[in-house]
């Protein structure tokens, strides 16, 4: 391949034949000689005080070298919450590493042992015995703020967290007041459970000799995780804590969170006198003590005119947040979703109200998408309620309320941020993804085709959902503001250096875990180098020899990440020219470069490659007066901007009214991520994400007992997507490069959650309209689907 | 998910298995594919002091035709083996609920004595062995003894197989005459096992184009246990066509609920799968 086409070919991702032949090297792979095993017993309980622990038996078990219990914990600090929601006060709790006097969550941890072997440690574990002294529990974010209800934390009356607005009250409520059409609707965004391949876990390792400690982690942010053990938890200087991530099997958001066990692990090993202690979650406890995502209740009232054009919306929202704040939890049902409300559409009035609420479940924070998806559930569904009760096809309310191709930049009010920094969706044009989608999906026959589905028996339904993301979050002058509660930055970084054999190693503080990074920052670096894809290697996660970045999430590693990689690469290329320059007796001005070679404007035969002057480089010994030897060079890049990407997916399902089960036939998805870098990587991205949100629209949901058990905790009970429940997804494009960066990038990891579970339950609610049903709440389950078509009055 | 220990016996006989057994009363318990029971020791839902692993008595594997005409299944035949076993296939409702239990690991180890012997109420082998009038042999040193399938089962997870005995075959009577089978389920999606289930046989036994006069149909997922849907049968034979014999389906039977299903739906979709097995059993039977 030229290696000028090499950014934006469908290049097989490096990394899959180690992982796919089991040579990757995951947590639970590490063998770290001395290693002993970690166990956390956990909270039967949803809600208990703690009366006593007694050890005693657990510490005398073959094996045993220690068992902790709060208390012995009482010096450390509790986890920090590094996202508070902007503007308004919180009342932040945080879970501390094990519970001290009370749990709070059926798998809050009560104590851990130590042992030589994991089986061990199962065993002493059981022999701890926990005098609990149960105490009433809530579970839903409705009840939790009813008078009466038992109190979780005492700083938070009627266990509210916080309360937060976006938007504006007074017109917005003008807008619906005087406005021909009002549908009001409740609906609720269930509660997710992130199933990862890899279930998490940490190595905690002290050395002796050094005072430092090493923590492996599955984590998709280790540069963040060491910040915030070290300045929040553990009081350990930065520079004495060393993070990896080594290969990690999938996050979806719940592996950016900082865990007790990472701290345990590490402050154990120190106890132990440096012996490594290794903790692996099982699946049951991925299930109860991981965070999980998603759980609002939203009030959603959405006017406009009888001829289709939307005026205003009005959403409030209870959004549950678990018995503790995870770690940036606040920020997912604010910043991410409510200033999302305006989708792809120009409605002049928003207003949004959002209560984060305590309950006696687990943490809830980031799930694939991350706010995004309950803020284009909420419009899209918004658009589809309004539509019917015009009588309109959604389609065509869709186009009238499009912002114009000429309307970008974009500014949506509600992304104006407190301090008054807004961000302008950068760049876009719905229609020809919608028109494009529409078309695949046969949507001008879709009356032929229900009546073709009702001759089988079976009631046909088309929806569609016109979703819009923010993605590569975020410039930190944004996102940073005081106002916006983040107090950090969300820049990213990477490294290159290139050695002597002209092979180029990129280091940088992404972090991979299955985006396939390895792949498409080999891509950037090596398009903008003019080198063979193959001489690239890129390094990450390794807080030792990466430099900081904050991390993979929010469809950020392309658009922030790989600018930063290419920046990099204009710098090291910058270098060269001067050394090429130096090498061709010319001045720099007058050396061009193309395709990894430097010439003389006008004598492309006398050239020298970017690998002969990475040589000229690192023996150093005939350099331009005042040149440092070697290629090497570090940048850092904060975008300007957030990116937006788009696009319309439309869904086609028939429901079997006899069992009510609901069959997906068709799904069409019209992506625009702005450039692609690698598009057989997008389409990987674009499915996962599609399944993750027809897995919550058809099957997914954690389900509580009222007691606080969680009775869908595992995978028995709680419905993953299978593969042979689908079908081919049939995807095409429309590409408006982002203006935001030089890559033109947007981003897509996200953008098939975003859209697709919306367009699934509009799909149902389409099938169902015969019989007068206009809204029903995920999972759309067969039983549920079942009770609403013989519960209605009206039948076909 | 690591069990608690337990002490390991795989003995190369049935004779070496019952007499394990015999020697540590109520202590031992017999492991085959391990695909209900590893998980429960896994969980430490249950524990055993001692496995007895069958997995490796290959007296007990394998299909064949009995003198009568009839076939004989081992009980550590698979699902994978059954599925691939023109004797089992071409019973209608074999050739259906194999292809849909669990996955490919789950039918490569599970094994039909494991299925019927755990007796998870919502399991589909023993509402198809249930319909197919089936016969279970278990061993112990004690002797041999046949168990006929219909009072088999005592209750969730309880069977008529005493803690000393091993299940060593199953046996399906020769059909009479014509005859034609289907299994038809409504999945729980999370784990795959039945919200309802409904397999039929119906036939006739003088062949050619006489009445349908024979007609058995059973249950899963819908009650405590598995169980022949009499009401149903009776409505059939007394010239009820499919859809008002079907409507019988959980008459005088507590219908289960859970987080799944409710009650009425499951009573609703369990009459549903009924008359949709017997229609495709009375299509087959031509
Ligand atoms: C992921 C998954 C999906 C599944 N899906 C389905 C499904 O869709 N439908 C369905 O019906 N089932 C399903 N199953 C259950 C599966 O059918 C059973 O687990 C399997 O058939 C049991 O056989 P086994 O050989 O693995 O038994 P084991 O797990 O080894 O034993 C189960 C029980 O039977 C006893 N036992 C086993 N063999 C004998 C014997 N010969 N004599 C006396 N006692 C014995 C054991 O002591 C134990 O109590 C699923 C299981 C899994 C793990």
């Amino acid at each position: 391949m030229a290696t000028t086409d090499v950014l934006g070919a469908r290049i097989k991702r490096r990394e899959d034949p180690r992982f796919i032949t089991g040579g990757g090297n995951y947590l639970d792979d590490i063998k770290l000689p001395g290693m002993t095993h970690a166990v956390v017993l956990r909270s039967p309980y949803a809600h208990a005080r703690i009366r006593s622990i007694d050890t005693s038996a657990a510490r005398t078990m073959p094996g045993v070298l220690a068992v902790y219990a709060g208390q012995d914990l009482a010096g450390v600090n509790a986890l920090p919450c590094a996202w508070a929601a902007g503007g308004v006060q919180n009342n932040l709790n945080t879970p501390r590493v094990l519970a001290i006097d009370t749990v709070r969550w059926t798998g809050d941890g009560v104590a851990m042992v130590v042992a030589e072997t994991r089986e061990q440690a199962v065993d002493a574990a059981e022999a701890i015995s926990v005098d609990y002294e149960p105490l009433p529990a809530v579970v839903d974010a409705e009840k939790a703020t009813a008078p009466g209800a038992p109190q979780l934390h005492e700083n938070a009356p009627n266990n509210v967290c916080m309360h937060w607005t976006v938007g504006d009250a007074e017109g917005t409520a003008r807008a619906i007041e005087s406005a021909e059409i009002v549908v009001r609707q409740r609906i609720v965004n269930q509660r997710l459970i992130p199933n990862p391949m890899e279930t998490r876990g940490a190595i905690g390792r002290w050395d002796p000799g050094t005072d430092e400690y090493t923590i492996w982690m599955t984590s998709q942010a280790p540069h963040v995780m060491r910040l915030l053990i070290a300045a929040f938890v553990l009081g350990v200087p930065e520079h004495k804590i060393r993070c990896i991530s080594p290969d990690v099997g999938g996050g979806f958001g719940s592996k950016i969170f900082l865990y007790a066990d990472m701290v345990l692990t590490a402050w154990a090993s120190k106890q132990l006198g440096g012996r490594p202690v290794k903790f692996v979650e099982t699946r049951r406890e991925n299930y109860l003590a991981t965070t999980h995502g998603r759980d609002h209740i939203t009030d959603l009232e959405v006017a406009g005119t009888k001829d289709g054009t939307i005026t205003a919306l009005r959403v409030r929202t209870k959004a549950n947040l678990g018995a503790y704040l995870s770690t940036i939890a606040p920020g997912i049902p604010t910043t991410l979703y409510g200033r999302l409300l305006s989708g792809v559409y120009a409605i002049p009035n928003i207003y949004c109200e959002v209560d984060g609420i305590y309950t006696n479940t687990a943490m809830v924070d980031a799930y694939r998408g991350a706010g995004r998806p309950e803020a284009t559930y909420v419009v899209e569904r918004a658009v589809d309620l309004f539509a019917r009760e015009a009588g309109l096809d959604p389609a065509e309310v869709r186009r009238r309320n499009f912002i114009p191709p000429d309307a970008f930049p974009y500014q949506p009010a509600v992304l104006i941020g407190q301090a008054g920094y807004g961000l302008p969706y950068d760049s876009g044009n719905y229609r020809p993804a919608l028109e494009r989608a529409l078309e695949m999906a046969g949507y001008t026959n879709l009356a032929a085709a229900k009546a073709e589905a009702r001759a089988r028996g079976k009631y046909l339904g088309a929806g569609i959902s016109s979703y819009i993301e923010i993605c590569g979050v975020a410039p930190s002058k944004w996102i940073g503001l005081p106002g916006e509660g983040w107090g950090a930055g969300l820049w990213e970084s990477a490294n290159i250096r290139m050695h002597l054999t002209g092979k180029v190693v990129v280091t940088t503080g992404s972090q991979n875990h299955g985006q396939g990074h390895e792949t498409t920052m080999a891509q950037i670096v090596a398009a903008e180098l003019g080198v063979p894809f193959e001489d690239v290697l890129v390094e990450h996660s390794d807080t030792q020899g990466t430099p900081f970045g904050y991390g993979t999430y929010g469809s950020r590693s392309a658009a922030v990440g790989g600018v930063a990689a290419q920046k990099a690469a204009l710098k090291i290329k910058e270098k060269a020219r001067r050394l090429a320059a130096h090498m061709l007796e010319a001045s720099p001005d007058d050396v061009v470069f193309e395709a990894g070679r430097f010439y003389v404007k006008g004598s492309p035969d006398k050239v020298k490659t970017v690998q002969e002057v990475a040589l000229a480089a690192s023996v150093g010994y005939d350099l331009p007066e005042g040149m440092e030897p070697f290629l090497d060079e570090t940048a850092y890049y904060d975008p300007p901007n957030c990116t937006f990407p788009f696009g319309t997916h439309v869904a086609i399902v028939e429901v079997d009214e006899e069992t009510g089960a609901v069959d997906l036939v068709r799904y069409v998805g019209v992506d625009d991520v702005g450039r692609k870098i690698n598009p057989m990587i997008v389409d990987g991205q674009l499915h996962g994400g599609i399944v993750q949100g027809v897995g919550q629209a058809l099957w997914e949901g954690a389900v509580y007992g009222d007691d606080g058990q969680l009775l869908s905790g595992s995978m028995l009970d709680y419905a993953l997507p299978r593969a042979s429940w689908l079908p081919t997804f049939e995807l095409d494009e429309t590409v408006t490069p982002s203006p935001v960066n030089p890559l033109g990038v947007k981003g897509a990891g996200e953008a098939g959650t975003i859209g697709s579970a919306a367009a699934v339950v509009n799909a149902v609610v389409d099938a169902l309209s015969p019989f007068g049903i206009r809204h029903l709440d995920m999972p759309l389950s067969a039983p549920k689907v079942w009770r609403a078509i013989h519960a209605s009055e009206v039948q076909s | 998910m690591i069990p608690a220990a337990f002490a390991y016996d795989r003995p190369t006989t049935v004779d070496q298995a019952v007499g394990l057994l015999a020697a540590h009363p109520g202590a031992a318990k017999v492991i085959a594919g391990g695909q209900s029971l590893l998980p429960l020791l896994k969980l430490r839902l249950a524990r055993a002091e001692r496995l007895i692993d069958i997995g490796r008595l290959s007296e007990l594997k394998g299909v064949r035709r009995t003198a009568e005409g009839g076939v004989s299944i081992g009980a550590l035949t698979t699902y994978d083996e059954l599925g691939r076993d023109p004797l089992i296939t071409t019973y209608g409702l074999m050739a259906d609920v194999l292809p849909q239990i669990g996955d490919v690991q789950v039918r490569n180890r599970g094994t039909i004595g494991g299925a019927v012997a755990h007796a998870d109420p919502a399991s589909d082998m023993p509402a198809v062995l249930l319909a197919l009038e089936a016969e279970l042999v278990a061993r112990s040193i004690r002797g041999v003894r046949t168990i006929p399938m219909r009072g088999f089962l005592r209750g969730p997870f309880v069977t008529a197989i005493e803690p000393d005995e091993i299940l060593t075959e199953i046996r399906i009577p020769a059909p009479s005459g014509a005859y034609g089978s289907a299994y038809r389920a409504i999945e729980q999606p999370a784990s795959g096992y039945a919200i309802a289930g409904a397999a039929v046989v119906v036939g006739r036994s003088g062949g050619g184009s006489g009445p349908l006069d024979r007609c058995a149909v059973a249950l899963t997922g819908v009650g405590e246990m598995p169980y022949r849907a009499a009401a149903v049968e009776a409505a059939f034979l007394g010239a009820a066509g499919p859809a008002a014999a079907a409507a019988h389906a959980t008459d005088g039977v507590t219908v289960g609920s859970d987080i799944h299903a409710d009650r009425a739906y499951r009573a609703a979709v369990a009459a549903v799968e009924v008359r949709r097995a017997l229609e495709a059993a009375i299509a087959r039977a031509g």
